[in-house]
């Protein structure tokens, strides 16, 4: 189904995209030591911010904001006694909130879970991978609302890479990345990909941008 | 996949996957708002030639959901009964522009010619073509054998474990009555063969198909030996299609003697309940005939999951419309001629 650079070992087959290894053509701007610090510096922000963690709401959005969301959730835990890793996390696909979903093959819908608090009244924090065009995080807005009434919205991503076509902004950022249009940035995860690492591309190649 | 005609054409990849996003899309008819906005500003007809409840409403239901147009037509009360033909129907309903057609019609292959000829540029769903096909039935059949039954490995798993990616592989399965006459039956056989279940056809010789050796399915005459000896997974109950059956004296036209002779023979009670598996399910695609394929018991049993499956076939169908309107290759082209000329 995907085509492309052969995938590190512990992908799943069902995944969208391929992403090279570090030797073609791609750079390494971030490693594992520099993504662990980054949640943690997020995870103190997102408590600084919301004083404290009982309110809150991690959901991530499938596929790799769903780790990243347990990672700071496991974070929270570690730094706010009484706080329950799992109890907060849930998963939100987006793909039929798309708007561009007739510009591309057919999507694999992934799987929306809600934590057992539910999210009415509470502060969601949305969890991506990379923020690029915020057509994904408006198409999360669109599926919050139709799932509860959340007292705030926040949004959390490891890599900003700038290029907005819509007014959304992130609360809290990993790594700002300053990139053209013509290059892609890959996020590997230890739970998705078998390593940690942030790669740009440089190499234009054709296909989904996200 | 751009038509669903047949359960023939869906591979053990494309099956799945199937049936995996109607479990997504199941996961979604449970919360408050219902209503997703993925098909927004897509249209979708039914065109339906012949008499239905469940599959016209369910396809209906289904498209609404994902907030799909939905048109009904039905060949009573239009120019049909005036006599105008399929291709002027399917012209009409093109100039009208559908992205989606669904159809029922009375003579098998129908959807068929209305794919492959060239009248409408939209997606072709068979909701039922005579005795030929009725591939969403067979999908949701599918999915409500899997939700209950291939979770641990095979038979009787019983657990709630996510079935999802999984095949129903080991599972056996019997096929009971009017196979004769039911594109439910040819759709389910294929279906189930294509995601590794046994599948036994039992019925009467009369209700048999000529040429049924070359489907990949066994073929019993003995209702009660199969359920002693094969002990099966899931049993489908198949209506007794009188309306196909001519005027039979007393009910069953040539096929059998009459009601209660097969009724004794084939139909499924409280005795023959007690000879299956317990975690065996019971399925009938309705409408039933209480009394003559299924008794009252074996239909109102704790183990019948009869509304079950209509509510599965919300998620089928929603599935099927997913896969076949949301993506599309050829669409980003027709998009921008469009921005372009505004």
């Amino acid at each position: 189904m995907s085509s492309g650079p052969v995938l590190p070992p512990a992908s799943s087959p069902a995944e969208r995209w391929a992403a090279p290894s570090a030797s073609t053509g791609s750079r390494i701007v971030l490693g594992a030591p520099e993504i662990g610090r980054a949640l943690t510096r997020i995870a103190h922000e997102i408590l600084e911010r919301n004083r404290g963690g009982a309110e809150l709401v991690l959901l991530g959005i499938p596929t790799r904001g769903l780790p990243l969301a347990h990672r700071l959730a496991d974070r929270l835990a570690a730094v706010e006694p009484g706080l329950d890793a799992a109890a907060i996390v849930g998963s939100l696909d987006v793909t039929m909130y798309r708007d561009d979903l007739h510009r591309h093959p057919t999507r694999t819908i992934g799987a929306t879970r809600l934590p057992p608090s539910g999210i009415d009244g509470l502060v969601v924090v949305l969890v991506d991978d990379v923020l690029y065009s915020g057509r994904t995080i408006r198409a999360a807005l669109d599926a919050i609302s139709d799932l509860g009434r959340p007292r705030a919205v926040q949004l959390a991503a490891l890599v900003d890479r700038g290029h907005r076509e819509l007014p959304i902004r992130p609360d809290y950022v990993g790594k700002n990345l300053p990139t053209s249009h013509g290059e892609r940035v890959w996020v590997l995860l230890e739970e998705t990909d078998g390593e940690d690492a942030v790669l740009i591309e440089t190499a234009p190649i054709k296909g989904e941008s996200r | 996949m751009r038509h669903l005609l047949s359960t023939a054409d869906l591979d053990r990849a494309t099956a799945i996957h199937i049936l995996d996003t109607a479990a997504q899309m199941a996961a979604t008819q449970s919360r408050e708002i219902k209503k997703l906005p993925t098909l927004r500003g897509r249209t979708v007809i039914n065109l339906f030639f012949e008499d239905s409840t469940r599959t016209r409403i369910s396809f209906e239901t289904a498209a609404k959901r994902l907030s799909a147009d939905v048109i009904n037509f039905s060949a009573k009360g239009s120019s049909v009964s005036k006599g105008e033909s399929l291709k002027d129907t399917a012209l009409t309903l093109q100039a009208m522009g559908a992205d989606a057609v669904v159809v029922r019609h009375q003579a098998s292959g129908a959807p068929h010619t209305l794919a492959h000829a060239g009248w409408v540029d939209g997606a072709v769903i068979n909701a039922g073509d005579g005795t030929h096909q009725h591939p969403t039935q067979a999908l949701l059949d599918a999915y409500t054998i899997r939700r209950h039954l291939a979770v641990a490995g095979g038979a009787g798993g019983g657990g709630t474990l996510d079935p999802s990616g999984r095949d129903l592989a080991g599972l056996k399965v019997a096929i009971v009555g009017d196979v004769l006459h039911s594109r439910v039956a040819r759709s389910n056989v294929l279906l189930l063969r294509t995601l590794g279940a046994d599948v036994t056809l039992v019925a009467p010789p009369t209700l048999i198909p000529v040429g049924v050796e070359a489907w990949p399915c066994r073929v019993s005459y003995h209702l009660d030996d199969v359920l002693r000896a094969e002990q099966p997974d899931a049993i489908m109950m198949l209506r007794v299609q009188r309306e196909r059956m001519g005027a039979g004296g007393s009910g069953g036209g040539a096929f059998f003697p009459n009601p209660l002779e097969y009724t004794r023979g084939f139909g499924l009670d409280a005795r023959r309940l007690a000879l299956l598996p317990e975690h065996a399910i019971v399925m009938h695609p309705g409408p039933m005939n209480r009394g003559l394929e299924i008794s009252a018991d074996a239909a109102d049993s704790r183990r019948a999951v009869i509304v079950e499956q209509v509510a599965n076939g919300v998620a089928v169908r929603m599935a099927v419309l997913y896969l076949l309107l949301a993506g599309d290759a050829a669409e980003p082209k027709l998009v921008d001629e469009r921005v372009g000329i505004a």
